[in-house]
């Protein structure tokens, strides 16, 4: 079972426009010793490509983890615009 | 829009709601702002709701049609180690049938935006998929509404409650409650998992409406401070499996990896076996108990449920602590309006309401478990295969006498902890909750 099938299950109304934003991108790589946000993000919204850490906010839950965990607080996060992101269908 | 309230509220959930009906009963014009698509969009608990305090609000809440998923009748608590572990139960007819509804599950998809609904039957204006992005203030310091994510966005208000939950970069950015350090937040995932009802009263053994609340601890986080829950839904069960944000950083374990290990323990797998997994979700816990408790109301505003980290974490008490808070915020409001004085003179009966209800008293009673359970990483290790080993040779009949198995049973005991770390462990324990 990996994250993507989990994310699956989910309704999400994303938006074009991403709610995450990294503030230095260079900051994860040269400075950033755990990269914290590559294990606990929930939805795996981070990773690590070649040079960087990319970003897929289409998966995100929204539960802010990220934003405070960051080592170095580089992470600007909003919620998605009002009605957008996650809609729980249980909760 | 440039509308003025009465009241303006951040958040539909179960705090901001309870404080929209009693505000609305008294004829106070109260806006309700929800940055879901619909109330109970964004939020998620493990699912358990309590009548009493839901009753305080509306008291009618069954005729009312609440969305009950099932009353709990037995409440069970797992300490388990990787291959299995205890189980403690307690049911009794009593508090099944003359106490009902004391506890039950919900979905809070529906209950949330049910529980709106009755806000907004009693005249709350209740604004969903809107976004509050600024609190303004006036020249004296007053906040004076808020400022939402939409075109002329800005909605006056002689005060605003803030009930946006635990994540709140509003409050954060604007400096209303600082930002939770990561050991401050437990991080829960969740997933609900779909079984006809009659395989769940099987295999839970309760009748049709009924149903049992499992909490989970031991070895089942990972040796991280955490615990996990199974609850029963009219024909799903609610599984979630969290940990404080600062373990999950350290160990470098990743939740649904986590979710996924609990799925297989020998204690679970059967009771969710041939299920189909419907949603999967995440959202924080509050903590840091009662000493991460914000400065609760100032001039021209409110803060309650999780925006203001009242949870009470050994009794798994969050949304009844957010409907209890809500409701003295709004009565405290009622007083600051006929008194004619929104400032936080005027707001002081919020504080005096709670510290004397108990919300306040539990959390403070608990200030010191969350501590406990993060700085004593035995509870979710050694202690846990301790007891299991003890457990599983106190079962096993193999001609070996039972003097030779405790004395076995103590000798293992002393090899993983030793007898002071114990007796520490249990002082700490006792003085964590006492």
């Amino acid at each position: 079972m990996n994250i993507e099938d989990k994310l699956f299950w989910d309704r999400f109304k994303v938006d074009e426009e991403s709610h995450l934003k990294i503030i230095d991108g260079e900051k994860c790589i040269k400075e950033c010793q755990g990269q914290p946000c590559l294990y606990l993000c929930p939805a795996n919204v981070y990773r690590l490509e070649e040079n960087r850490i990319s970003v897929s906010h289409e998966g995100c839950l929204e539960c802010g983890s990220c934003r405070i965990a960051c080592p170095h607080l580089n992470i600007d996060w909003r919620f998605p615009k009002g009605g957008y992101g996650i809609s729980h269908k249980f909760g | 829009m440039k509308e003025a309230f009465d009241v303006a509220i951040v958040g539909a959930g179960p705090a901001g709601t309870s404080a929209a009906c009693i505000l609305a009963d008294a004829g106070i014009k109260t806006i309700v702002f929800e940055r879901g698509e619909y109330p109970g969009a964004k939020n998620m608990s493990g699912g358990v709701l309590y009548g009493y305090d839901l009753a305080q609000v509306l008291p009618d809440y069954v005729k009312r049609r609440c969305p009950i998923e099932r009353n709990i009748v037995e409440s069970r608590i797992w300490y388990l180690d990787k291959e299995g572990g205890y189980s403690l139960a307690y049911r009794d007819s009593i508090f099944a049938a003359e106490r009902k509804h004391n506890v039950f599950t919900v979905s809070r998809a529906k209950f949330d935006c049910w529980y709106a609904q009755q806000a907004a039957k009693k005249g709350a204006l209740v604004v969903p998929a809107t976004v509050v992005v600024d609190l303004p203030r006036d020249e004296k310091g007053f906040v004076v509404g808020v400022v939402t994510g939409r075109e002329d966005g800005e909605v006056r208000a002689k005060i605003t409650l803030l009930a946006d939950g635990i994540n709140s970069p509003l409050a954060a950015s604007t400096g209303f409650r600082l930002e939770p350090k990561a050991e401050e937040v437990a991080l829960a995932v969740k997933e609900i998992i779909e079984l006809p009802a009659e395989v769940i009263e099987g295999r839970f053994n309760v009748s049709a409406e009924d149903g049992v609340t499992t909490e989970v601890l031991g070895a089942i986080t990972g040796g991280m401070s955490g615990v996990a829950v199974i609850y029963t839904n009219k024909s799903s069960l609610s599984l979630s499996v969290g940990a404080n944000l600062a373990d999950f950083a350290a160990e470098k374990i990743k939740p649904y990896e986590l979710m996924e290990e609990f799925k297989q323990h020998p204690m679970v797998a059967p009771l969710i076996s041939g299920g189909k997994p419907m949603e999967y979700t995440a959202h924080w816990l509050a903590e840091g108990g009662y000493d991460a408790i914000p400065k609760l109301y100032g001039d021209g505003y409110l803060i309650t449920g999780d925006s203001a980290m009242l949870f009470n974490t050994p009794h798994r008490e969050g949304s009844n602590l957010a409907m209890a808070s809500g409701k003295m915020a709004a009565e405290t409001i009622i007083e600051a309006m006929k008194g004619k004085d929104c400032s936080r003179d005027g707001l002081a009966g919020y504080g005096r309401r709670l510290a004397e209800s108990y919300v306040i008293k539990d959390m403070k009673k608990y200030r010191r478990f969350g501590r406990f359970l993060y700085q004593n990483k035995e509870i979710f290790n050694q202690l846990p295969h301790l007891a299991a080993f003890a457990g599983r040779e106190i079962i096993t009949v193999n001609g070996v006498s039972k003097k030779e198995k405790q004395k076995l049973i103590i000798r293992e005991l002393r090899r993983q902890l030793s007898l002071c770390r114990l007796i520490r462990l249990a002082w700490r324990g006792w003085r964590s909750v006492k």
